[in-house]
């Protein structure tokens, strides 16, 4: 049907696509899991903050802002040692979420952190009023609160991830945006480019709309 | 918040006399003291400030906004600390409590706010049961103290509601089921009304008044407005530029205000108007006498004689009626009239003084506005 999709074309464009998949939703996790308790430390620090807190929020801010400054290639690059560390190797799908994970986590913190800006102080005053503790507040009232912004958050930073792992190639770690580069580019196969930007924009537009339909969800305003 | 607050200062060893027998004063404030230094300016937002309010008692804090009101209130449940002077909220010293006893004293003592600050992520239920989930109530008693609350302020078939599906007089009132919910002794209002419509205002006022008897609640509001002072308080006090400028009972305070600013106050509520042509329009006064326009107030035994007709023959003065009014404050009524008095300037001023020995109240006013001289000035 589709007369240059051969079937090791085509098993080469499942396995690109699982290793994409892998990728973004590893980093993804990993993201959340650190980010969050980052966010909630930076908004906590900050100024008029539950627990006011120069020495930490400032520093934390800066390293975040490093990162998140770097590009991505350069940062990839340049934690090598790091990824051996954690991951046994500097090559490899696997290999590549550690420095996506690294990137996205910044990321993802500072945007958590504005979710939490936005969320009303009256509200966390309240909190305060009826002797709920600072832990209870962050739990209670911040996260569900911010709820919308953080859901919000989690698809930029997917959908960011996604145009991030094409660079994961340079690292071995393979995934849609390298086969895009190896066969459409490399190998002089339009056809296979334009399947892979085909893929990536329906692969965007699915996540953003899966985003949006979240947030209206647990959107109570 | 300010974490790095200065330790909590030892309570002074007497907290300002308590007046009138039976248990002291559910609150007692005593000699507050804040400051804010931000972008180089310092305010004070308390200035020794010092107050009591009785178990029972609906007490009113008026003032401008920056008048520290919000300030003080915010120091009874510590939510700002005083920089130096004493709270002692129903006989216990809340400066010298660390933060998990403070935590539980906060839990005695509910607070409503001007935004509601209702969680939009929780139902009206959930709101409600926030205080109770924090103060780590089991499940069963939260949803039959719950129940109960909502209740109490009439909502008990919007449990299931959301905050965004209420209108604004029933988001306050799932705040107050919320601030009542763990029992509370006292209920902070921080401007409790003042994001509502007049209709809806009447409502919340009269709910908080009936809780109070119902409950034997302590109430201490805040407000800009003289109309609430007016509807619901036992007694008031007007604060300006951080401190009390006027306490007392409400009747006395409305009827007999002493500082020009709750004059100003006072005459936005029950003060006369009269449009510029009226007075224009009032005849010039006689070669060698003295028109003079008075505002006379009415309370008292002496309310109900004849007294204006009984100066005229006395003072051999004429005197016009200009406006009139009766009115009540904490069920007390009392008359207001504009008058203008023409005669010899000598017999005005004794006139206003027979007036005075009667329990009147006189202030001359200045036309057109009536606003009073004390005032202008």
């Amino acid at each position: 049907m589709i007369p240059w999709l051969t079937p090791m074309l085509e098993q080469l464009f499942v396995e690109a696509a699982i290793e994409t998949l892998t990728m973004v939703g590893g980093a993804a996790a990993i993201a959340i899991v650190f980010g969050l308790p980052l966010a909630l430390l930076l908004h906590a620090t900050d100024r008029g903050g539950l627990a006011q807190n120069g020495l930490v929020n400032r520093p934390l801010g800066l390293l975040i802002n490093a990162v998140r400054s770097t590009p991505f290639i350069i940062l990839m690059v340049a934690i090598v040692p790091f990824t051996r560390l954690v991951a046994g190797t500097s090559i490899g799908t696997g290999a590549a979420i550690v420095p996506l994970a690294l990137a996205s986590t910044a990321f993802i913190a500072r945007l958590f952190e504005t979710a939490f800006r936005e969320v009303d102080r009256g509200v966390v005053e309240a909190a305060r009023a009826m002797g709920a503790t600072r832990l209870q507040i962050l739990w209670k009232v911040l996260v569900p609160e911010a709820m919308p912004g953080l859901i919000a958050a989690v698809t930029v930073t997917l959908v960011s991830l996604v145009g991030y792992s094409a660079m994961a190639g340079a690292v071995g770690g393979g995934g849609l945006g390298d086969l895009g580069i190896r066969f459409g580019y490399q190998r002089f196969m339009p056809e296979v480019m334009a399947s892979v930007v085909i893929v990536l924009i329906l692969f965007v537009q699915g996540l953003q709309s899966l985003g949006d339909w979240l947030v209206r969800r647990v959107r109570r305003r | 918040m300010s974490v790095s607050a200065a330790a909590p200062a030892p309570p002074p060893a007497q907290p300002g006399a308590v007046t009138g027998a039976g248990p002291g004063p559910a609150i007692d404030l005593h000699d507050l003291r804040r400051l804010f230094t931000g972008r180089g300016a310092a305010t004070k937002a308390l200035d020794g400030v010092s107050l009591q309010v009785a178990p029972g008692e609906i007490f009113g804090i008026v003032g401008r906004s920056g008048a520290g009101k919000s300030t003080l209130i915010r120091c009874v449940n510590l939510l700002e600390r005083p920089d130096s002077g004493a709270v002692r909220v129903l006989g216990e010293d809340l400066l010298g409590l660390d933060g998990t006893a403070l935590r539980e004293r906060r839990r005695r003592i509910g607070m409503v706010f001007q935004h509601f600050n209702l969680l939009s992520s929780r139902t009206v239920a959930d709101n409600v049961a926030f205080p109770l989930e924090v103060a780590g109530v089991p499940r069963a008693e939260r949803a039959q103290r719950v129940a109960e609350a909502l209740a109490l302020v009439g909502l008990a078939d919007k449990a299931g509601a959301y905050p965004a599906q209420l209108s604004g007089g029933q988001k306050q009132r799932v705040g107050i089921a919320r601030a009542l919910a763990p029992r509370p002794r006292i209920l902070l209002c921080d401007e409790a009304t003042s994001a509502l419509d007049p209709e809806t205002t009447q409502e919340i006022l009269a709910l908080i008044k009936r809780l109070r008897d119902q409950l034997d609640l302590t109430v201490l509001l805040i407000t800009h407005e003289m109309a609430v002072v007016k509807e619901i308080c036992d007694r008031v006090a007007v604060m300006e530029r951080g401190q009390v400028i006027e306490e007392g009972r409400v009747f006395d305070v409305f009827t007999r205000p002493r500082h020009p600013t709750t004059r100003r106050f006072i005459a936005d509520t029950i003060g006369h108007f009269i449009p510029p042509g009226t007075v224009a329009r009032l005849p010039a006064p006689r070669e060698g006498e003295e028109r003079r326009l008075l505002q006379v107030l009415f309370a008292g035994p002496n309310s109900t004689r004849a007294v204006i007709s009984e100066a005229s023959r006395r003072f051999a003065l004429d005197l016009d009626i200009i406006s009139g009014r009766i009115d009540e404050i904490a069920g007390e009524p009392f008359g207001l009239m504009a008058l203008a008095a023409y005669g010899s300037p000598e017999q005005i001023d004794a006139a206003t003084a027979w007036f005075t020995e009667l329990g009147l109240t006189v202030t001359p006013v200045d036309a057109p506005t009536l606003q009073t001289k004390a005032e202008a000035a």
